[in-house]
């Protein structure tokens, strides 16, 4: 009996010491934040990709409490409807925002790209493109090796078994740019989607001279310029022999799709 | 004959010398175009200064130094410039190049310069100083021929208050396969220290360690044997010269490795061998010194190994700068059947190339043909922390670590555990049983740090 | 197609599953040991334990969705130290109990090879003495012994108990494993010839046998004990050089592994001296095991010329640079 009439004592003597401590030690060194940044982080995705231009969802928070309005304020990773939540909670109107999605610069998939050699290696990007021009003749082409997948935190890209190129959803992207940072050929390109939820773009990015070019990949643009021709609304530029569509001039129409001669134009419909 | 040695770590390959160790230095065909990168040092590549059209003769320079660490580039042959293009080089990137085509007429194949005796030599190192011959040194366009091509001149432009006592002459050729450096000492031993004589002057060092690892055994008798016939010039000149006998352990070519095993002292970490009062240079940038500064004639060719355990004639090869690695190998007897892997430099830090079209630099030491039995990696399995990797880094690194933080994307703290110190020897990766990519990772770690520090 | 890598491109060939079945093979004196003092019942908890640990380990694979992972040995060689750390007439579902939490919760639960902090053979091996412990220290009475009257109780045991008795003991037997113990502990000249093999092979190195046996042998000594008595008995031979050699538990310098080693010697000494169990081996490992981190903390090497960085930035009065 007196044991474990000891073994109590002792116990809760400890205890009371513990919480003692633990109560001072919580006052001391609390740390004040406003309780709304509390709550509008509980809204946030909880990401912290950095979509918004904040180094994550915590200074984000801190970004919308302390600001005067959302204007400019925007989490990629969440729609309209939950931008409005945390745009009342604070008692504001949510900012305007265009979505913007990834998309890739390289149609290299694996039947149509020609395999010059066998990378063995660390399995990354950025390792074989420290070490060569990759598994393709293509110094601008995709390298195959995932790292945007990686980097990606929504699980919104992908690279199927047995291919190369990786592929984006569309519905889980939200444009926050990781993939973008990751690539070292910086082949995804953060894209705002056009009125009408579709979205042109060149899916290449080889800067090579037009017949080097044409020798090195089956689809790539050769700077031959009939997309320029075609576009009707002068969203098409071409420099060092690479098209480049305008995404805010571009109305979406699909001409420069249906002129290309190398077939390396592409739309999606979200 | 007690060897020198560095202080820990190090593996001990398979020399794999046999193939062309008893091959002597041998003159190729030439080749009728020659590729010449204008990137072939460390530091600011060069600048074109001729143009499409023109004709060049041997020895002319065709791109001047492209800043203060650069090096100008000379034609090796007579002959015309074709065009100044991107070409690939052997990593497949665009890099520019002026190409240039061989007279008709000009059927002379590089060779080693005839012997330069004593009175010639002792003639114009009498009326030169240091600076002098500094800049010989570098409107020859000498870079290290070792492998890391960082050009000679910058090497013994001395900063300011520091003092050279020993300058070290590299012979180690601690890289499997390779023997251009043992064949260069075999063959040309007094040239070799004529030349460390001048570099000595160069660099006002009283001392010249040569350090020469104990699998080249005649190498290093004929050093010696050399060393006793300059006795008087060495005398003259008051120098002291000494040939160093170094454990055969990869990575004694190393420079901090080599000061330690022949002098003792440490490079501090991050900085140069000058702050421990060396400069180390290879036996091949000593031999090309001498030819630079005695006839002041440019570099324009070099000793390759192109060797392999399935050529059909390997050897050490006279190689004008621009070669392609096609006609280098063909001169070996071409590119055997079920090649896997064709490495420019030495097995252990050498590069895999991607093109045999592309040309050989200044910088290539040897080639060496795989066949594709050893080619490939073996899968990579998890670490089984057995800490052979901790135990062969000369570094004192830990790279199984590295490699786990590189994993993480925690390169600040990678940095703190020292992986800029990493020299990328692969000692590590060489011995791991997991077959794991650690000097790649720590390669990426290495460059996402520098990648940092620019921005 | 030509292949493109980073350097090196060459290996030394010596690839974990050769190391692996090397230590298996250097296992093989031992076992013929314990078949020869123990017999038949010897050789039937080792296929027991062996059978249980890679059936168990398969159907951990199979669950997981990974890659078959038995042949890189390390199962094997788990099995084995745990079959050699069982006395011979343990009732065969506690080896399976053994066999199944030395690879399921000493092993994979931590991720698999190379992932694990306690090496799993004892982390099965304590489980049962801590489970079951008469079955575990029940040993064949039949066995000749050193010391009359010591049928079924091993050396340590009795040495716990009443000291005196242990001047009788015969050091010969012992060496050579004609006493009462679990099965691979007995031997301590086919653990030895193993340990040389796996020395001379480069498997291991020699800085953690020598500094366990070296620092039980100086502490035996110091606490008043028969420094032989205490190298030879129980399964210090086989904590030694089998089981805090193995790669995964041990620290990964060559100082921290001395460290490591002499506290294994000390704590078996002290546990076996002052303890409520007669053998500490076990314990010694499992909880030297749980510092390896802190050890490679504190024994990190030196980077290359980091001191003279530190001294020369003091005399010329930089900031110290990492």
């Amino acid at each position: 009996m007196s044991t474990i009439l000891t073994s109590i004592i002792v116990c809760g003597c400890i205890g009371i010491i513990a919480a003692i401590i633990l109560y001072f030690a919580a006052k001391r060194f609390a740390v004040k934040e406003d309780p709304l940044v509390g709550e509008v982080e509980a809204l946030l995705p909880g990401a912290n990709c950095g979509g918004c231009g904040y180094s994550g969802c915590a200074a984000f928070a801190r970004a919308c409490v302390s600001a005067g309005s959302m204007e400019g304020l925007y989490c990629t990773g969440m729609d309209e409807e939950g931008m409005q939540r945390v745009a009342s909670l604070l008692g504001m109107q949510a900012g305007e925002h265009r979505r913007k999605v990834a998309v890739i610069r390289c149609s290299a998939s694996c039947d149509i790209r020609e395999v010059k050699n066998i990378y063995e290696g660390l399995h990354s990007c950025a390792s074989a493109a420290g070490l060569y021009q990759g598994m393709i003749d293509c110094v601008y082409g995709c390298l195959g090796l995932g790292d945007c997948v990686k980097a990606c935190p929504f699980g919104a890209m992908s690279i199927r078994p047995g291919e190369t190129l990786p592929e984006v959803d569309p519905d889980k992207c939200t444009g926050c740019g990781r993939c973008f940072e990751a690539c070292p050929r910086a082949l995804p390109m953060i894209l705002p989607v056009g009125d009408t939820g579709s979205l042109t773009w060149v899916t290449c990015a080889n800067r090579d001279r037009g017949p080097v070019a044409m020798k090195e990949c089956n689809r790539s643009c050769i700077g031959c310029g009939i997309c320029k021709k075609s576009c009707l609304h002068e969203a098409v530029t071409l420099e060092t022999y690479l098209a480049t569509i305008n995404a805010e001039k571009c109305q979406n129409c699909g001409e420069c799709i249906k002129s290309c001669p190398r077939h390396c134009i592409s739309k999606i419909t979200i | 004959m007690k060897l020198y040695r560095f202080g820990r770590g190090g593996v001990h390959p398979k020399e794999n010398k046999g193939f062309t160790a008893d091959k002597s230095v041998a003159p190729i065909t030439p080749a009728d175009t020659l590729t010449l990168l204008l990137r072939q040092n460390i530091g600011a590549p060069s600048r074109a200064v001729v143009k499409k059209g023109d004709t060049v003769s041997r020895g002319q320079m065709i791109a001047e130094a492209g800043g203060f660490v650069g090096a100008p580039i000379h034609s090796p042959i007579y002959g015309k410039v074709v065009k100044i293009e991107n070409v690939r080089d052997i990593t497949g990137y665009w890099a520019e190049a002026v190409i240039l085509e061989r007279n008709p007429d000009d059927h002379v194949a590089a060779t080693l310069y005839e012997d330069i005796d004593d009175d010639l030599f002792l003639n114009v190192v009498e009326q030169l100083s240091p600076e002098d011959i500094i800049a010989r040194i570098g409107d020859a366009g000498l870079v290290g021929l070792g492998g890391a091509s960082f050009p000679t001149r910058v090497k013994f432009t001395i900063p300011e208050g520091k003092r050279i006592d020993t300058l070290i002459i590299n012979g180690a050729e601690c890289e499997p396969y390779l023997t251009c450096d043992d064949r260069l000492m075999r063959e040309r031993p007094a040239d070799v220290i004529r030349g460390a004589l001048l570099l000595s002057l160069a660099c006002r060092s009283q001392r010249i360690f040569i350090g020469i690892e104990v699998n080249k055994p005649e190498a290093v008798l004929r050093m010696r044997k050399a060393i006793d016939d300059l006795s008087g010039l060495i005398e003259r000149l008051d120098r002291r010269v000494e040939v160093f006998g170094l454990r055969t352990r990869y990575p004694q070519g190393s420079e901090k490795h080599l000061i330690q095993a022949v002098t003792d002292r440490i490079v501090p970490a991050g900085g140069l061998p000058a702050d421990v009062r060396c400069v180390v240079d290879n036996v091949a940038t000593a031999f090309a010194a001498l030819q630079a500064v005695v006839l002041q004639r440019p570099l324009t060719a070099r000793i390759v190994t192109v060797t392999g355990p399935e050529l059909l004639s390997p050897g050490n090869f006279i190689v004008e700068n621009g070669t392609t690695y096609r006609h280098l190998i063909d001169a070996a007897g071409g590119v055997p059947e079920g090649s896997g892997k064709i490495i420019s430099g030495g097995p252990m830090m050498g590069k895999a190339i991607v093109s045999l079209d592309a040309p050989v630099t200044k910088g290539v030491s040897g080639v060496v043909v795989l066949p594709d039995t050893q080619s490939h990696r073996r899968a990579e399995q998890p670490c089984i922390r057995c800490s052979r990797c901790v135990s062969v880094c000369a570094m004192g690194l830990e790279p199984y670590l590295l490699m786990t933080l590189s994993g993480l994307h925690l390169q600040q703290e990678a940095e703190a555990r020292g992986v800029m110190n990493c020299i990328e020897c692969g000692s590590c990766q060489y011995i791991c049983p997991s077959y794991r990519p650690l000097l790649d990772s720590i390669r990426l770690t290495k460059s996402i740090i520098r990648k940092n520090q620019k921005k | 197609m030509i292949v493109v890598s980073p350097s090196p491109h060459i290996h030394s060939g010596k690839s974990s599953d050769f190391l692996m079945w090397q230590v298996v093979l250097a296992l093989m004196p031992v076992l013929a040991a314990a078949v020869w003092n123990f017999g038949i019942p010897a050789a039937f908890i080792v296929g027991v334990c062996l059978l249980s640990c890679l059936v168990t380990e398969w159907v951990i694979d199979k669950l997981t969705g990974r890659a078959n992972t038995l042949r890189d040995g390390s199962a094997v060689i788990t099995a084995l130290l745990l079959a050699f750390n069982l006395p011979s007439i343990l009732p065969w579902w506690m080896a399976v109990i053994g066999s199944v939490v030395a690879i399921g919760i000493g092993k994979m639960s931590f991720g698999g090879l190379g992932c694990n902090i306690w090496n799993p053979a004892l982390v099965g091996r304590v489980f049962l003495l801590i489970s079951f412990p008469a079955a575990m220290t029940t040993w064949p009475v039949d066995i000749p012994s050193g010391i009359d009257g010591m049928t079924g109780a091993t050396v340590l045991s009795y040495m716990n108990s009443a000291p005196d008795a242990v001047s009788h003991v015969n050091m010969l037997d012992m060496a050579v494993g004609k006493m009462n113990g679990s099965l691979g502990e007995t031997g301590a000249v086919a653990i030895l010839i193993g340990a040389v093999y796996l020395l001379i092979r480069g498997v291991i190195t020699w800085h953690i046998p020598v500094s366990v046996l070296l620092s039980a042998a100086i502490f035996s000594w110091l606490f008043g004990g028969n420094p032989l008595v205490d190298l030879l008995a129980g399964g210090l031979m086989l904590g030694a050089c089998f089981m805090a050699t193995d790669y995964v538990t041990s620290p990964m310098t060559r100082l921290g592994q001395v460290i490591f080693g002499a506290c294994i010697g000390l704590i078996t000494i002290i546990i076996r001296r002052y303890g409520a169990y007669p053998e500490g081996v076990s314990f010694a490992i499992l909880l030297m095991n749980s510092f390896v981190p802190l050890i490679n903390r504190y024994t990190r090497p030196v980077v290359f010329g980091q001191r003279e960085r530190r001294s020369m930035d003091k005399v010329t009065g930089k900031g110290v640079r990492s």
